[in-house]
């Protein structure tokens, strides 16, 4: 208790307190905007670290993070083109109460819903991820091989339709992963010297996340207008209340446990919190016509989850989401190595950036409410200045790095990757966190070789690592003997295949 | 086999362009292999060989790529990712994509030369133009505010000595 006062007296220092506020009002507004995610902010942001403090750009970074989050929904609501996939469920309802006039109120139990499940999340973060350093602390190399190796698998096999596409785009990233000369000799380096240190992951995120995505919006710019429900101040009446408070815990029930599995997501909590509501609701033949339940558990369970990535972020060095792999970026690039260790040796930051958490959550509801009108007006930023702007700053982030005109050349070929893997649709998560991971994978099995003098047995030698390894062959098996028995897939698989058909038209 | 081809014949959709990503995995595959195998045996402390992880890494890049090349020929069509300013009804414009990595690639060749503070305007102003916009002035005079605007945000506000190119003593 008394390092998260100390926290809050880090968090509420002057420049701090304005690294939230640009943070949470910089992730507001790219998460209203189209095109733009937190993590591709965060990337474009990771600059500033050269001259940041670490609390500041952490502080900052969480704000974007939490903000991000926050403003999808009001895209979703307002426009019935969802930006992030975890907002997809809140278009669902929260466009048909847009459009029934009732945008104020479904605007007013998503900022809400999210103050209440970020507040709760953090709580149980500020809970866990001290004992769960304290309990890693203790793991050898072995299981730490088999804890990275366990995100991998799951991120790229659970998340996504595809499990093919998944573990393409996870080989590229590793394969990216290799260049430079850690080994102590060169590895896809071409003979290059630029890449014997590899090539940059701020070039890599920016490149994939930024480049790509503008291309890829180039190529497919949306000729009609979108139409934009116009929204006044939200508030919410007795009878919303009422309706809100239940799918408000309940969602964060949901999102946070899910937030920090190794492969969590938002998705996932957002469709089980949606299916629950409609279940449990005294008002189903609302749903599908504008439920303010289908947007108050959704919205909660996708910050709590948020919440909850920062657990493995903090306490294990392990992103489980896009914008949590960006962020841990930023750490390396501070010289920081996120983990056990983190708590015991940077004590100031890791509780400042908590208690900063606190401090963007209530920033987020204090300034959500009244700006909700602004950010509705955001929505009509005319798309040329828009991506123009987005290639703009991707080139000035890359450019940063080194000043060099190489660095925009390997930024412009990923961004042509980026562009070939949403035509192909494969996902960018498996890929980001490969890069991340795949040298860390490799230096924790050198260790624990090293240690054991060339025997792999000792791979199994820890009762985490074996655990591990049960679950990614629960994970990679379970699914294809359900394929092989043929129709034997549970109900609630069922559902959400129907809820998707629904959602995707 | 004849049968089910009989009942549908025009419904199979085959992505040709799958079968470039899938060799394009392959030649990467089969590069990080061969970078792998010139490898020099590790130093002596090395356990773990470095050309232990590029061979696992670009084996399975090789196997995807088989598997992707078989999906494929299967009629596996992907689905391409939406988003808000998405519009997948229509054909994909690849000219518009084309221009603009021109004009990244115009950056890239003069930024040396002219600084980022005159090529940032310039690559603002030419996406501007190639996305639609026709108010060129007021373009170019947006670029020039913000690449002029970074700059010195870099310089001053950062502190980071951002190359002033051919403007070193004006700005």
């Amino acid at each position: 208790m008394d390092m998260l006062l100390d926290g809050f007296a880090t968090a509420l220092t002057p420049i701090n307190l304005l690294y939230a506020c640009i943070g949470v009002l910089l992730g507001t507004s790219v998460g209203v905007l189209p095109g733009i995610g937190p993590a591709m902010t965060v990337a474009l942001l990771l600059p500033v670290t050269y001259n940041v403090s670490p609390e500041g750009a952490l502080i900052m970074f969480a704000g974007i993070y939490y903000g991000g989050m926050y403003g999808g929904s009001t895209t979703s609501i307002l426009l019935n083109t969802p930006g992030e996939s975890s907002s997809v469920i809140t278009a669902i309802e929260g466009n048909k109460m847009a459009k029934a006039g009732r945008a104020a109120q479904a605007l007013a139990t998503a900022a809400i819903g999210s103050f209440v499940a970020g507040t709760i999340g953090t709580v149980l973060l500020v809970a866990l991820a001290p004992s769960v350093a304290d309990w890693v602390v203790n793991l050898g190399a072995p299981s730490y091989f088999a804890i990275m190796l366990l995100a991998l698998v799951a991120v790229t096999a659970v998340l996504g339709d595809s499990k093919l596409r998944g573990f393409i785009s996870l080989a590229l990233g590793l394969s990216i992963g290799l260049v430079g000369t850690s080994t102590g000799q060169p590895r896809l380096t071409f003979g290059n010297s630029l890449l014997a240190d590899g090539i940059d992951i701020v070039v890599v995120a920016v490149a994939i996340f930024a480049i790509g995505e503008a291309l890829w919006v180039a190529a497919h710019l949306r000729r009609r207008p979108l139409e934009i429900t116009p929204v006044g101040r939200p508030w919410m009446g007795r009878a919303d209340w009422s309706r809100s408070w239940r799918p408000w815990l309940r969602g964060t029930a949901y999102g946070f446990p899910f937030g920090a599995l190794p492969a969590g997501g938002a998705e996932m909590p957002t469709f089980l919190s949606y299916i629950t509501e409609r279940r449990l609701s005294k008002h189903p033949e609302e749903f599908g016509h504008g439920a303010i339940e289908g947007v108050a558990g959704p919205e909660a369970a996708n910050n709590a989850s948020a919440a909850g990535t920062m657990v493995p972020l903090l306490a294990l060095g392990l992103p489980t989401t896009a914008t949590a792999a960006v962020i841990l970026a930023s750490m390396q690039s501070y010289g920081l190595q996120p983990g056990p260790g983190l708590f015991d040796n940077e004590p100031e930051l890791v509780w400042g950036l908590l208690a900063s958490l606190f401090v963007a959550n209530t920033l987020l509801l204090v300034l959500n409410l009244p700006l909700a009108p602004v950010w509705a007006k955001l929505l009509r930023t005319p798309r040329p200045y828009l991506y123009a702007g987005i290639l703009f700053f991707a080139s000035l982030g890359a450019y940063s790095v080194n000043f060099q005109w190489f660095d925009l050349l390997v930024l412009l070929a990923f961004g042509l990757l980026g562009l070939a893997m949403r035509r192909f649709a494969l996902p960018v998560l498996p890929l980001i966190i490969g890069v991340i991971l795949g040298p860390q994978l490799e230096y924790q099995l050198g260790q624990a070789l090293q240690l054991s003098e060339g025997d792999w047995t000792t791979l199994l030698s820890e009762p985490v690592a074996v655990v591990a390894y049960v679950v990614i062959a629960l994970i990679v098996l379970v699914p294809l003997v359900a394929r092989l028995r043929g129709g034997g897939t549970d109900p609630l698989e069922k559902e959400l295949d129907d809820l998707e058909k629904e959602v995707r038209p | 086999m004849s049968a089910a081809k009989a009942d549908e014949p025009s419904t199979r959709v085959v992505d040709r362009a799958q079968y470039a990503l899938a060799a394009f995995l392959a030649v990467v595959g089969a590069y990080v292999l061969y970078d792998a195998a010139t490898l020099s045996a590790g130093f002596s402390d090395q356990v773990l060989s470095p050309a232990a992880f590029p061979y696992v890494v670009g084996g399975a890049l090789v196997v995807l790529a088989v598997l992707l090349a078989v999906v494929t020929a299967r009629g596996d069509v992907p689905e391409a990712e939406a988003g808000e300013d998405v519009d997948l009804t229509e054909g994909a414009d690849w000219l518009t994509v084309a221009k603009l990595v021109g004009v990244f690639v115009v950056n890239i060749v003069l930024i040396d030369l002219l600084s980022w503070a005159i090529t940032g305007a310039l690559l603002f102003a030419g996406c501007t133009w190639v996305l639609g916009s026709r108010t060129h002035v007021r373009d170019l005079a947006i670029g020039a505010v913000m690449s002029v605007g970074t700059w010195y945000g870099f310089y001053v506000g950062l502190g980071i000595p951002i190359p002033a190119g051919i403007l070193d003593g004006v700005l």
